[in-house]
């Protein structure tokens, strides 16, 4: 190949092929893998059960993997994640993971496919639709209390400009940390709120951040520490939230931002007045520093993991249904309003005393308030089924057709 | 394969006219780099550092826009093409701009060999550097950045991504090695090795005591990166080169392979239950430091047919080697490793590969911890009545041993019976070292024997630490 590894002008002139690695992390000695041949390097996936390896096919990977992203990030990092852990169980994990937001361009080939796959056959040409006015969301403020005990509404941000989890530096990290908390210290009214770095909480605001279920720890899955996202744990980490204690915001877990906005009761209505206030006051602040979200009109906002791209929201409430949970259709009704389900303790966890994690199974290709909706009048819908399920009725006719 | 021992080519030094321009440029600009007090490693080309440049770069790019400086240099069609891609090469700009101060890890709450050794000055001369294969100080030590420390064991913090890594990040790992191995600098002294078995005497124990013996190292293939650096490639040769080495053993020594991923059940029961077997690593000491990717394309394990030497490929280290027997006939057993260490070596020249090895460390491994013989020669041994003296544990260190649980490293013991082995590695050869086992074993169970008679046990005077 005879690759001339101080090439670094070619960044500039071809915008794909960057022949000098820049960051610290990651498979960078790219170059010198070259020097093999294609099916020497190509990963065994033959017992693999994933988005990627469905897709990656040794021509593919062939063809993409001289590439790097103006960063460094090269196809073998994207893919890591998913060669170290063949698959799940019961869920068709994605696979991989983008080091930035040029990822993404670079490696187009690779997950254009996986994000089809993953997002319900949407296309490359398709256009996303962003939609934050929580006005537009019909109803949401009266679900029954009795069987919704809690609302939440979450979705990650990325800060453009910087590289994501599994590809940055401390420095990157650090710097991340230092613009998130200087424009949520800027907020104020009900989002005044107060930031604890992980590595400087004291053992009583620890406590407390876990009796509100608002701590996150290091990463233990092998699906995020593969990716390289537990990485100098627990610097530049954080939790950051309001003196209510109903917005919050995790600092560099496995996206730059995750907001939270949640409260307990059924009032969605208000919980996603407040996300979508709160995230466009957090938006300018950013755009003032010149470091606004990474986002563009096809893929929405740009995050780590593919499955979360678009609006990245996950809406969904804690919500009692033992009887319904039990009913030979509640999976197929779960699909047909587009929702899925987990357990109380979050993904890959079990439901406890029949209270389930209800929320959308979309994240690309539909507006937030659009998902929202579908939560809100799903939602509506399996408590209704629930209560004539108590009376002893058949629910047989309520099931909903495929939305 | 013969380009890739081949220096010349295998590490690339071409630069184009418009490389060599911005290098002056920078040369120009750059403080006086720091000069490493060392011979050059005289077998390779000489290794691409980027001393400083990151210093000057940011003192460019704050001064003047990019633009104008690319302008300078002369590169007018590179310019205009540079402010057409906005934020990417925006991006990679502000990456350039993070001083070392920006990256330097927080070891505050950390204890182990690295964070004692790393300073902000050495991370700053350090940090742009890269071995010929593109392996940096960060990924070295990103193990020890995620691992602050096993409370009662100071580990090391970091490993070596190939051979150069030892030399091109010297300031670092000098004095890490000098730390874990008491004091040996390894600028003055040189380690000796020695393989010939016929030196050992009194090699027989007592198996009333002793139950099981045992002598392990770890060879890396030269020219090939290590575990934590290797690409699936690297990691799939190194399978080929030590299985066809392996498959020319004869005699006592001859033997099969046994692939991780293409083990039938039933072998793998059997491989468990004779404790051959070994797992995905799962300590985070390992994972974090990325020895465990790809999991477990090329891994294996080779055993020959009498079960008394294996060879694990591609888990820690390319390949470890293990001679073991049950009883207490240490002798035999290294004899027998001396005797198919040697012969793989032989093997694999024949094939045109060595192993890594200099003068300086020994015999080159992925942990500074197994530098020079990477041996570990020990018993799993019964010494009811010495366990309980109180002091057991300074006989130990006097003697240079250590002990383990039956479970290996960071095992507790089961009942009376230990894992007792040496301690050090680097400074003393393998004879030596074996010896030192064989004699410190002995004496142990002479104290064993004078309990039970009722008598006392002296505590011995220290071992010396380096020949003289």
């Amino acid at each position: 190949m005879g690759s001339d590894p101080e090439d670094c002008y070619l960044l500039f002139l071809s915008g794909v092929q960057c022949k000098k690695a820049i960051m610290p992390f990651g498979n960078t000695h790219n170059n010198f893998k070259l020097n093999y041949k294609v099916e020497e390097e190509f990963p065994d996936l033959s017992l693999h059960n994933n988005h990627m390896a469905k897709v990656l096919t040794k021509e593919m990977y062939g063809k993409i993997r001289d590439r790097q992203t103006p960063s460094g990030y090269t196809v073998d990092d994207v893919i890591q994640t998913g060669v170290d852990n063949p698959g799940h169980p019961f869920i068709m994990t994605v696979g991989c993971v983008a080091g930035d937001e040029e990822s993404y361009e670079v490696f187009k080939e690779l997950l254009d496919p996986i994000i089809s796959d993953r997002h319900n056959g949407y296309k490359p040409t398709d256009k996303h639709k962003t939609d934050l006015n929580f006005e537009n969301l019909k109803g949401g403020d009266d679900l029954d209390p009795n069987y919704v005990l809690s609302s939440r509404v979450r979705t990650g941000r990325s800060i453009k400009g910087f590289t994501l989890p599994p590809h940055n530096s401390r420095g990157e990290r650090r710097a991340i940390e230092k613009l998130s908390v200087e424009a949520l210290a800027s907020l104020d009214g009900e989002f005044k709120g107060k930031y604890y770095p992980l590595k400087s909480m004291t053992d009583a605001e620890q406590e407390q951040l876990i009796t509100d279920h608002f701590l996150f720890d290091k990463p233990v899955s092998p699906l995020l520490t593969c990716a390289g996202m537990a990485r100098d744990w627990p610097d530049a980490r954080g939790i950051w939230h309001n003196e209510n204690k109903s917005f919050l915001v995790w600092v560099n877990e496995e996206d730059h931002l995750r907001v939270i906005s949640m409260e307990q009761g059924g009032n969605m209505r208000e919980v996603f007045k407040r996300f979508c206030v709160g995230l466009k006051r957090i938006e300018e602040i950013f755009k003032k520093h010149n470091h606004g979200f990474m986002w563009n009109e096809h893929l929405g906002y740009i995050l780590t993991c593919p499955s979360n791209l678009g609006t990245g929201l996950r809406g969904g409430v804690h919500v009692k249904l033992p009887k319904l949970s039990t009913h030979p259709k509640f999976d197929e009704i779960l699909t047909r309003l587009r929702l899925q389900k987990r357990g109380t303790g979050g993904v890959d966890t079990a439901s406890v005393g029949g209270v389930f994690d209800i929320s959308n199974a979309d994240r690309l290709g539909s507006s937030e308030v659009e998902q929202v909706q579908l939560v809100v009048d799903g939602v509506k819908l399996m408590v209704e089924m629930e209560k004539k399920l108590e009376k002893g009725e058949a629910v047989d006719s309520m099931i909903p057709a495929q939305k | 394969m013969s380009w890739n021992r081949d220096p010349q080519r295998r590490f690339p030094c071409t630069r184009s006219p418009l490389t060599l321009q911005i290098e002056r440029l920078w040369t120009e600009l750059q403080d006086k780099p720091s000069t490493a007090s060392r011979p050059p490693f005289s077998t390779y080309p000489e290794v691409k550092t980027h001393v400083n440049m990151a210093n000057s770069f940011t003192r460019m790019m704050s001064g003047r826009s990019t633009a104008v400086l690319l302008a300078s240099i002369g590169a007018g069609t590179l310019a205009s093409g540079y402010l057409l891609c906005d934020s990417s090469a925006a991006a990679a700009e502000r990456r350039r701009l993070y001083p070392p101060s920006a990256d330097f890890p927080d070891l505050r709450k950390h204890n182990n060999c690295m964070a004692a050794a790393l300073t902000p000055t050495i991370y700053a001369r350090l940090r742009d550097k890269t071995t010929p294969n593109n392996w940096t100080l960060d990924h070295c030590i990103q193990t020890g950045v995620d691992n602050p420390g096993h409370p009662f064991i100071k580990t090391v913090g970091m490993v070596a991504g190939d051979e150069e890594s030892y030399e091109v990040f010297a300031e670092l790992f000098d004095p890490v090695i000098k730390d874990r191995h008491n004091g040996y600098d390894c600028h003055t002294m040189k380690h000796p090795t020695d393989l010939d078995a016929s030196k050992i005497t009194s090699g027989m124990f007592d198996e009333r005591y002793v139950l099981s013996s045992r002598v392990r190292t770890g060879r890396s293939i030269r020219g090939l990166s290590l575990p934590p650096a290797c690409t699936r490639s690297e990691r799939r040769e190194v399978e080929r080169v030590a299985v066809t080495a392996l498959s020319g053993l004869k005699g006592d020594l001859a033997g099969r392979y046994y692939s991780l991923g293409d083990m039938s059940d039933r072998e793998q029961q059997q491989l468990i239950e004779e404790h051959f077997l070994f797992d995905k690593p799962v300590s985070p000491l390992l994972t974090s430091a990325g020895m465990a990717r790809d999991w477990p394309d090329a891994r294996g394990i080779w055993h020959n047919n009498e079960k008394n030497f294996l060879i694990w490929i591609n888990e820690e280290d390319h390949t470890r080697v293990i001679s073991m027997e049950k009883g207490g006939n240490m002798k035999r057993v290294f004899e027998r490793f001396c005797r198919g260490l040697k012969q793989v070596e032989h093997l694999i020249q024949e094939r045109g590969w060595e192993f890594m090895w200099n003068e300086r460390l020994g015999y080159i491994l992925t942990c500074p911890s197994n530098l020079g013989t990477g041996l570990r020669a020990g018993v799993h041994i019964r010494l009811p009545l010495l366990s309980r003296d109180p002091r057991f544990k300074k006989i130990l260190d006097n003697l240079r041993l250590q002990k383990r649980g039956t479970g290996g490293v960071d095992s507790a013991a089961t009942g009376d019976t230990f894992d007792i082995s040496n301690l050090d590695r680097l400074g003393k050869s393998e004879v030596e070292l074996t010896q030192l086992v064989i004699d410190g074993v002995n004496y142990l169970i002479e104290c064993e024997k004078r309990l039970e008679r009722g008598q006392d046990v002296k505590i011995p005077s220290p071992i010396a630490q380096f020949r003289k």
